[in-house]
């Protein structure tokens, strides 16, 4: 039966990883993610699941890549920058093909930075982190709604494809409370048969089952990097999720994703309230990036707008995407700073009074 | 020739006279390891034990990074290929998801008592059921032999070549010492391959420690391998027997450093 509750975005997370069949998590306390550990110690070892606090996120993500090569359903969460020390394991997953869940919950940085919420490890999420030419499928909810939705299809993809799949979202939607429903979710009918390649102990008379990233040969490596591009490609293609919102009669739109597009959602209806025609594109997924819909997008918008908490990494490729077509500026908050609608307002109304001036001259 | 692929065919000798026999777990394919080199010898110990005790289906193996890395390709059961020095964080993830299955890993110096320290002293302290084989050459193998956290005062690596300066380069850990005195370890020994006879302890400890995990006793077996590399060491495989004879087991000697009644 469905059941709607009122929950952080953490722990919104935390119970529909359990939801999702969870058998497994592995992690370090770090604010402002650790109410999803401190859930999951509660809550997973009653309904079926196996909980460690591991000595650091180094282990945390070992322990993901050995339970993960089981083909059970594995997790594990951190803030950034613990999930800077996860990023060798992660590299050794997606070479091995692992699937399983990543959840980073972002703080501002670098280095120790702070707790206040940030979004400035988009690089880190979407060009690979680790070592090689590797990608993970990147989520980037929206509401605690999508911080549980957002769970159940990770676990689809990364069972789909054998990859690793992040949440990429950030402290204000961690500790954010809201109404949350939770479908019902058979997870039988989702679970993916791993029995061809998982490593559970040879079977009689079959051949045994390897887990590496090991590929001394060159040409051998180069094909496996050649299969992996090939179902990144297909990623591309099946996979891109985005929400618009009033941008089909937009002379002008934002693209932001997570927190920063709640507060641009804020900013365009008001700027919609004093007769702007301005829209917001929302990517949800960030690897695949909407990138043809935002190249279709320009042919018909004067200009776009990228919102950050950040110094600016996003906009980065929506000015790949858009190719040149319009022009693309950049509106950021940095270190734990979350900008308000009225800056982004201003911002939008910098572009419609420019615009003017060019109209007039 | 005989193709070694195809395994020696010979009239003349009579199963009685056979003093080595390769265990059929132990894949027919040529090693990559050097002449001498202690690891086969380990290798050949490990699967006839797992095939006495009759686990072969049910264990999952973890090769570290490090000489050892390729073992997936001579050992045949399950494997998975770790990062340096994360094998026993692996196992742990295995082991939490899998209890019923037998898991160990297989780790070099520098992997468990370098840059693995502490996920292998956080893994037997949480008494993880499952067995550690660590093998002690004194030096780093793979990587054409700089000095590991092992490596004896005095002794010339390439990152040594004035022989380890214990006061700026630290001294020998006896990292299975440390071990013995987490109450997570269930049994701790330290064994070698310098001779047959040490080889059949050898055997006899791997026995004991996988037993003790089938029938789910509480903590983690370690069994230490003092072992040898000629190649990183310089030496003939017979000097370097006698050099880990004289030398090694001196400052590693030989013995259980704890057993379940201890
Ligand atoms: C993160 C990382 N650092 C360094 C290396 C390079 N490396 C490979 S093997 C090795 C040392 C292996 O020595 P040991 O564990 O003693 O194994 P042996 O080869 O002697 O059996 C090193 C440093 C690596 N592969 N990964
Ligand atoms: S380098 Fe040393 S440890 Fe590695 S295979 Fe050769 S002898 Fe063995
Ligand atoms: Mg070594």
């Amino acid at each position: 039966m469905a059941t709607k509750l009122l929950m952080k975005g953490n722990e919104a997370l935390a119970e529909a990883a359990i939801r999702a069949g969870l058998k497994a998590y592995f992690g370090y306390p770090i604010t402002p993610q650790s109410e999803l550990l401190e859930y999951l110690v509660r809550e997973l070892p009653k309904r079926g699941g196996a909980i460690l606090q591991a000595e650091s996120e180094i282990a945390s993500i070992n322990m993901v890549y050995g339970a993960a090569a089981t083909g059970e359903r594995v997790m594990t969460s951190t803030s950034s920058p613990g999930f800077s020390l996860m990023q060798e394991g992660i590299s050794y997953i997606a070479c091995a093909e692992l699937p399983c869940l990543l959840v980073n919950v972002m703080r501002g940085g670098p280095g120790l930075g702070t707790i206040q919420p940030g979004q400035c490890d988009y690089f880190q999420a979407v060009k690979g982190g680790g070592h090689g030419d590797y990608r993970m499928i990147v989520l980037a909810p929206g509401s605690v709604q999508e911080m549980a939705d957002f769970v159940y299809l990770g676990f689809d993809l990364a069972d789909k494809y054998r990859i690793p799949v992040l949440i990429l979202t950030d402290g204000a939607l961690g500790q954010m409370m809201e109404m949350v429903e939770f479908p019902e979710y058979d997870i039988e009918a989702h679970l993916v048969d791993h029995s061809s390649w998982a490593t559970t102990g040879k079977k009689k008379g079959s051949e045994r089952h390897i887990i590496t990233s090991l590929f001394l040969d060159p040409e051998i490596l180069e094909n496996v990097n050649l299969h992996l591009q090939k179902k990144y490609d297909t990623i591309r293609e099946k996979e891109v999720r985005y929400e618009a919102v009033m941008t089909d009669d937009a002379d002008f739109i934002v693209v932001a994703y997570g927190l920063s597009a709640r507060v641009s959602h804020k900013a365009i209806e008001m700027g919609r309230q004093e007769g702007m025609k301005v829209g917001l594109l929302r990517p949800q997924t960030l690897f695949p990036f909407p990138s043809e819909q935002l190249n279709a997008l320009a042919d018909h918008v004067n200009g776009i707008l990228v919102v950050e908490m950040s110094a600016g990494q996003m906009v980065e490729d929506v000015r790949l995407s858009v190719n040149g077509k319009v022009p693309v500026e950049f509106y950021g908050r940095m270190g734990g700073m979350i900008p308000a609608p009225e800056e982004i307002l201003n911002e939008i109304n910098r572009f419609y009074s420019q615009k003017l001036i060019e109209e007039t001259f | 020739m005989t193709n070694r692929n195809e395994g020696i065919q010979c009239e003349i000798l009579d199963r009685m006279d056979i003093v080595w026999e390769r265990p059929p777990a132990l894949l027919d394919v040529k090693m990559h390891y050097c002449p001498g080199c202690g690891h086969s010898v380990v290798h050949k110990v490990l699967m006839e034990v797992i095939e006495e005790l009759d686990i072969q289906d049910k264990t999952i193996g973890i090769a570290p990074v490090g000489c050892a890395v390729l073992a997936y390709d001579y050992l045949d059961i399950d494997m998975q290929e770790a990062a340096h020095g994360r094998a026993t964080a692996v196992a742990t993830g295995i082991k939490r998801v899998r209890p019923d299955r037998i898991v160990f890993t297989y780790q070099g110096d520098g992997d468990l008592a370098a840059i693995g320290t502490a996920e292998t002293i956080h893994t037997v302290n949480r008494g993880e059921q499952i067995v550690i084989v660590f093998i002690n050459n004194g030096i780093y193998g793979m990587t054409g032999g700089q000095m590991a956290p092992t490596t004896l005062p005095g002794m010339k690596t390439t990152t040594s070549p004035d022989g380890r300066d214990v006061e700026s380069q630290g001294h020998p850990l006896k990292i299975a010492d440390m071990i013995a005195l987490l109450p997570g370890a269930y049994y701790v020994t330290r064994q070698s391959v310098t001779s047959a006879k040490g080889v059949r302890k050898l055997k006899k400890a791997l026995l004991s420690a996988f037993q003790y995990q089938i029938e789910r006793k509480p903590g983690t077996s370690f069994i230490e391998v003092v072992s040898n590399c000629p190649a990183g060491w310089k030496m003939t495989p017979i000097e370097a027997n006698r050099w880990l004879k004289e030398e090694m087991l001196k400052y590693y000697p030989l013995g259980d450093l704890k057993t379940p009644d201890t």
